[in-house]
């Protein structure tokens, strides 16, 4: 069974400013800043992997993700830990299972069609309480699609993807930044709840360079702290933790009257506990008329979208959900009553529904989708903005 | 130096115009900017047109991309056809010579035309046209001095090229000092 190693406080409308401060976490640094490093999302990525304790790590090349195998085949090895080029994505997530339940922490990363090979284990995993991250570094789809950017892929990392009723906590970095800090929260959320972490990003992120800074985010939670969450996991044989324990068994199948049910009744529990989770970042939201909602790579581009917005006299203020599931409804829900919202996607219409659902009819909602595999820039944002100001 | 600069680079796959923007970048950064860069690659890596947008700001960037520049560099005349109508208003560029015909410039825009091929192999080697056009539009700019950008190429450049770097350091100069 999934057991929470301790309660944490949760904050309502909390901020992202890094990860929460916990027992365990890393000090603050206090000397000189370290030099920025440029590197592009895709290697913050794997940095933050090996430097927040991973282990282990299994996938199978494909674009715009490959810098992150890339680099793991040779920073792994030199940490300790394995790297393995596996047969197929299907392959790929089948190791992460074996991982999880061994209680390593694990990896694997993919791209859109990759992931979607990966969903039979991501339910499996989930249905077991089997811990583990997947990193999707989307691109336009649907089918083979193209190497351009995409957030088509959102539905099925927030709605779980696999089949069955179950969820992974997913994050949305924006910044290669963000993919270095955003590893160290995944492999945590993976231990804690036993559960799949999903990182979504795009090619964008996964591509474009940044300096980064490679220490520990703020408050970020030790190598040693997550070696305590994974200790409870790992299967020591029988009696390992005393006379009294029971053998342990990782399992998703519930064949018995009643029992799937029974099931299914943690796994809710488990979800509705995760839903403290929810980060976000907000910006000149307070006093706006309009309220910009993006994630990811197009979050930061309506960020620049509204900086260069004519002056109208009119305020608009950026939102951007930093954890997709749990969805930072609530925090939604208390700007609601006096402002409206613009929903901007790269993709058909998805994010815009969870957002409908939040507001629940309290204001008004514009959508705004930019096609899959589309390089855009600000400007092109400026005009939808306009329009939903009115 | 202005707080907020752009620029896409633009040219054949080969030309080296990922070099440039890799060292734009690392260079921006070593002098306190907030930069970002992005390739935009595609069938393009195979033999086609290859370019990359490169920011540098004061304030932490929002987009990467950018529709229409503030700046280019166009090392060859498919990429002078894409770039040079998205141009921002008074925006520069920097314009390949020896690849590009000059009747196609638009005489409105602000233009360094620049000899960079016919200046590199003068420099002793063709390849370094792309450092002779960066040096150029550095001048141009004024977005960050020159000599910030040559100590860069020590990190930017492979130890196992690190031979090469004075002669890069000379193209940029070379490039510089034409603009």
């Amino acid at each position: 069974m999934y057991r929470l190693r301790l309660v944490r406080n949760h904050v309502p409308g909390y901020g992202h400013t890094g990860v929460q401060k916990r027992r365990g976490g890393h000090r603050m640094n206090t000397g000189r800043m370290p030099d920025r490093i440029l590197a592009k999302g895709n290697e913050a990525l794997a940095y933050g992997a090996v430097d927040a304790g991973l282990k282990c790590y299994f996938g199978y090349p494909i674009t715009p993700q490959n810098e992150i195998p890339e680099m793991l085949s040779a920073l792994l090895p030199e940490c300790g830990g394995s790297f393995v080029q596996a047969e197929s994505e299907v392959g790929a997530v089948n190791m992460l299972i074996g991982a999880g339940a061994c209680g390593v922490p694990a990896m694997v990363s993919s791209s859109s069609c990759g992931i979607s090979l990966m969903q039979e284990g991501i339910s499996y995993m989930a249905g077991s309480h089997i811990p583990g991250v997947i990193v999707n570094m989307a691109r336009g789809g649907p089918g083979l699609g193209d190497l351009g950017p995409s957030q088509g892929d959102y539905f099925q990392a927030v709605k779980g993807g696999g089949h069955g009723d179950h969820r992974n906590l997913v994050l949305a970095p924006a910044t290669a930044q963000e993919c270095y800090d955003f590893m160290f929260k995944a492999l945590t959320l993976a231990f804690v709840y036993r559960n799949p972490v999903m990182i979504l990003g795009d090619a964008v992120v996964a591509q474009l360079k940044e300096p980064v800074r490679r220490v520990p985010p703020a408050g970020a939670d030790t190598p040693e702290y997550l070696e305590s969450l994974v200790r409870d996991q790992r299967i020591e044989g029988y009696g390992a933790r005393g006379k009294a324990a029971a053998p342990r068994l990782l399992k998703s199948v519930y064949l018995a009257e009643g029992e799937l049910a029974g099931r299914n009744r943690l796994l809710q529990k488990k979800y509705a506990e995760m839903r403290g989770e929810a980060l976000f970042e907000c910006e000149d939201v307070d006093d706006a008329d309009l309220v910009v909602i993006a994630f990811g790579s197009i979050g930061r581009i309506a960020r620049s979208a509204i900086r260069r917005l004519p002056g109208t006299g009119r305020k608009v203020g950026l939102f951007r959900p930093i954890t997709l599931y749990p969805f930072p409804e609530e925090a939604l829900r208390k700007l609601a009553p006096s402002r409206r919202f613009l929903v901007v996607e790269q993709n058909i219409g998805q994010m815009v529904e969870d957002v409908r659902l939040a507001v629940n009819g309290a204001s008004p909602v514009y959508w705004h989708g930019v096609m899959p595999g589309l390089f855009i820039g600000a400007d092109e944002l400026v005009e939808p903005i306009l329009r939903a100001l009115g | 130096m202005p707080g907020y600069q752009d620029v896409i680079m633009a040219g054949f796959g080969g030309q080296g115009v990922m070099l440039i923007g890799n060292l734009l970048a690392q260079a921006g950064m070593e002098q306190g900017f907030n930069v970002t860069f992005i390739p935009v690659y595609g069938a393009e890596m195979r033999g086609g047109t290859a370019n990359c947008t490169v920011v540098l700001d004061n304030l932490p960037i929002g987009s990467p991309l950018v529709r229409e520049p503030l700046s280019t560099i166009v090392l060859n005349e498919p990429s002078l056809a894409k770039f040079q109508p998205r141009l921002c208003k008074n925006g520069a560029q920097i314009v390949n010579a020896s690849l590009i015909a000059e009747d196609l410039v638009d005489t409105a825009i602000r233009t360094v035309y620049i000899p960079a091929n016919d200046m590199a192999h003068k420099l002793g080697n063709v390849k370094l046209a792309n450092m002779v056009a960066l040096g150029a539009w550095l001048r141009a700019t004024e977005a960050l001095p020159l000599q910030a950008v040559q100590d860069a190429l020590r990190r930017v450049v492979s130890a196992r090229h690190a031979g090469l770097i004075p002669v890069n350091a000379a193209a940029l100069e070379a490039g510089y000092d034409f603009a």
